[in-house]
């Protein structure tokens, strides 16, 4: 009561710096860390995109070549391709997390006995390091010793040494699906559970007197109220899973041939081994105003749904 | 009788069947979620022969192996040269030279352990302070384009790693920075001070501003308040954030293996690199991969009522 009724004389009373003083103060240096760490970076590469640079002669003379990167990195179908590799992974896991990590928050939300622990050793896996564990399923994955293909092999009875997870053109992006969906299927339920524990009882039981079926219960009250929390979890997964690295690198290494090659390993390749810094950095600088843009868009979506 | 006990708390309490078979899915998938992590731990105290044998060994002699072969290196001796050596001095040796070896040194291990342990924690600490400072002023003050720079704070974040990898590469190699603890320590600062200011700013937000006027009427200044009252305050968000920090910095892998090569790497680049004879050692990677999970699994075992509030507590806000 007296606190609001005094501001001003507070600001007159108060000793010491400032309070705008003290805001500057308090945010400069964050600012100043991600204006020399992020963002000089960033625009750092955007003028490396519109030059012939090469990260391995530094000492060779730097010349502008205008657009010509963009032309190029846009006409390469090798881009294309890893472009498409990349919406293939996101498509598939975000589908697989999501219908997992729903069914999963779903069933924890009817409150079982030891619901609290269980829910703890599920997530797990999301705390890991995705390249450690990456490399530990590359050992799963070997068709002469591996677990992994011991056990698909017992219960269906395919012998193990006939199928390379990761040495197999059609089944090496399902290795990286399978790890991936392992280790962030939580992270979707965690973001579920919070969106089921945010519908009020009192509509389920507004829906009870209804006499409204369990069936049409879920579609109508539970998935709907629970819509936005979903929504947001895909659009985490997404940006996470479009920048992918570090598990595919450990697992397939963007092969056999170029099947898993996605994006960040298209990238590091061109700037990393090829050198190509101008190029690459075009390269980069689409990636991000992809993303950049799709988020938007996404959001904008997100909002709408949230209004209803 | 009984029906009215529970339309007492509530009539959608799910039925004991229901939450009986809930539970029971649920229990399935969380034991298959933990066959590869109980698999790593197997592995790491298998010897070589029996990790690589087929079908799947789960009855098998455990030994040290693992953790002797990531702990040292080896060279290999004949046998008459190991006979002549004067009685083996520990465990390690004494199993290194019934494989025909001898311990030449200690790996790499524990610096590139020590160098994760240096790097996470001190980045956590930075980014945790620097975030407490700057949330608390986009919280409190107002300050000029606050939406437009908290959104740019965020979208930082959308940047693929490698991408930005090439100017921090040609920038860290300009200013001395590139391989050094200095130089890590301050990149996984800054990427990860962007989502403290946001995890904290919500939490500070929800500690109402009466109490640190009421403590400036008792004659504190703005900072006094700040340090004696909000901060106290802010501590359950304060952990939660230190947390997500500590594990994104102790398991990021793309910027370490691009701008750290000897000194100054980290385990995660380091573990998929240690091989025995004639390719990967896999019990020596399993103990390393072990030991390197384990602080994980306290922290997250230890904390998880913390850490569930920060995952959604994310979510939840806008």
């Amino acid at each position: 009561m007296l606190a609001r009724a005094t501001p001003t004389t507070i600001a007159v009373r108060v000793r010491g710096l400032s309070d705008r003083a003290i805001a500057w103060l308090f945010i400069t240096p964050t600012i100043a860390l991600l204006l020399a760490i992020n963002i000089f970076p960033l625009i750092w590469a955007v003028y490396l995109s519109f030059t012939n640079f090469r990260a391995n002669r530094p000492n060779a003379e730097v010349e502008g070549v205008g657009l010509r990167n963009y032309q190029r990195v846009l006409n390469d179908p090798d881009i294309w391709i890893a472009m498409q590799t990349t919406a293939h992974f996101v498509f598939w896991t975000i589908l697989l997390q999501t219908v997992i990590g729903f069914a999963l928050a779903y069933l924890i939300d009817r409150k079982f006995r030891g619901h609290a622990f269980w829910t703890t050793v599920i997530l797990i896996p999301m705390m890991l390091s995705p390249a450690v564990v990456g490399n530990f399923w590359r050992f799963l994955y070997q068709p002469q010793i591996g677990l992994f293909n011991y056990i698909v092999s017992f219960f269906t009875g395919i012998p193990p040494s006939s199928f390379e997870m990761l040495g197999s053109v059609t089944l090496a992006p399902w290795a990286i699906i399978i790890v991936d969906t392992w280790m962030w299927a939580p992270y979707v339920m965690l973001i579920c559970l919070a969106g089921l524990r945010s519908i009020p009882d009192y509509i389920y039981e507004a829906a009870e007197v209804d006499r409204a079926s369990a069936w049409r219960q879920f579609w109508s009250i539970t998935v709907p109220m629970a819509l936005p929390f979903i929504m947001l979890a895909v659009l985490f997964r997404g940006i996470e899973n479009f920048k992918m690295f570090d598990m595919v690198m450990l697992l397939t290494g963007g092969g056999p041939g170029s099947t898993t090659e996605v994006a960040s390993i298209t990238l590091k390749r061109e700037a990393f081994e090829s050198w190509l810094t101008g190029r690459s950095s075009a390269f980069a600088i689409i990636l991000f105003v992809a993303v950049f843009g799709l988020a938007n868009i996404y959001v904008k979506a997100l909002n709408k749904v949230k209004q209803r | 009788m009984s029906s009215v006990k529970t339309t007492a708390h509530s009539v959608v309490e799910p039925t004991p069947t229901v939450k009986r078979i809930a539970g029971a899915i649920v229990i399935l998938y969380a034991l298959v979620t933990m066959i590869p992590l109980a698999w790593i731990f197997l592995t790491s105290i298998k010897s070589p022969p029996d990790s690589i044998s087929y079908p799947p060994k789960i009855v098998f002699t455990p030994t040290l192996e693992g953790f002797c072969n990531l702990f040292t290196t080896r060279t290999r001796q004949t046998p008459d040269y190991i006979q002549a050596l004067p009685a083996p001095s520990s465990t390690c040796d004494e199993i290194t030279r019934s494989r025909n070896m001898v311990i030449a040194g200690p790996s790499n291990y524990w610096p590139r352990f020590g160098n994760s342990l240096l790097i996470a924690f001190g980045s956590t600490f930075l980014a945790v302070s620097l975030g407490t400072l700057a949330a608390y002023g986009f919280s409190r003050f107002r300050v000029p384009l606050a939406d437009d720079l908290l959104f740019f704070i965020l979208s930082t974040r959308m940047m693929p790693p490698i991408a930005v990898a090439i100017p921090i590469y040609l920038m860290y190699r300009q200013f001395g920075l590139s391989d050094t603890a200095l130089g890590m320590i301050l990149l996984y600062t800054a990427v990860n001070v962007s989502l403290a200011v946001w995890l904290l700013k919500g939490f500070i937000d929800e500690i109402p501003r009466e109490y640190e006027e009421a403590a400036m009427i008792d004659g504190y200044t703005r900072l006094q308040a700040f340090w004696k009252v909000v901060l106290p305050q802010a501590t359950t968000g304060i952990a939660a954030t230190a947390i997500f920090c500590l594990i994104f910095a102790w398991n990021e892998y793309a910027f370490a293996v691009l701008l750290t090569s000897g000194s100054a790497q980290t385990a995660p680049p380091f573990i998929p690199t240690i091989i025995g004879e004639g390719g990967q050692d896999w019990p020596a990677v399993a103990a390393g991969t072990t030991i390197f999970l384990v602080p994980i699994l306290v922290f997250t075992i230890i904390l998880r009522k913390q850490l569930l509030r920060g995952i959604t507590f994310g979510a939840v806000r806008k």
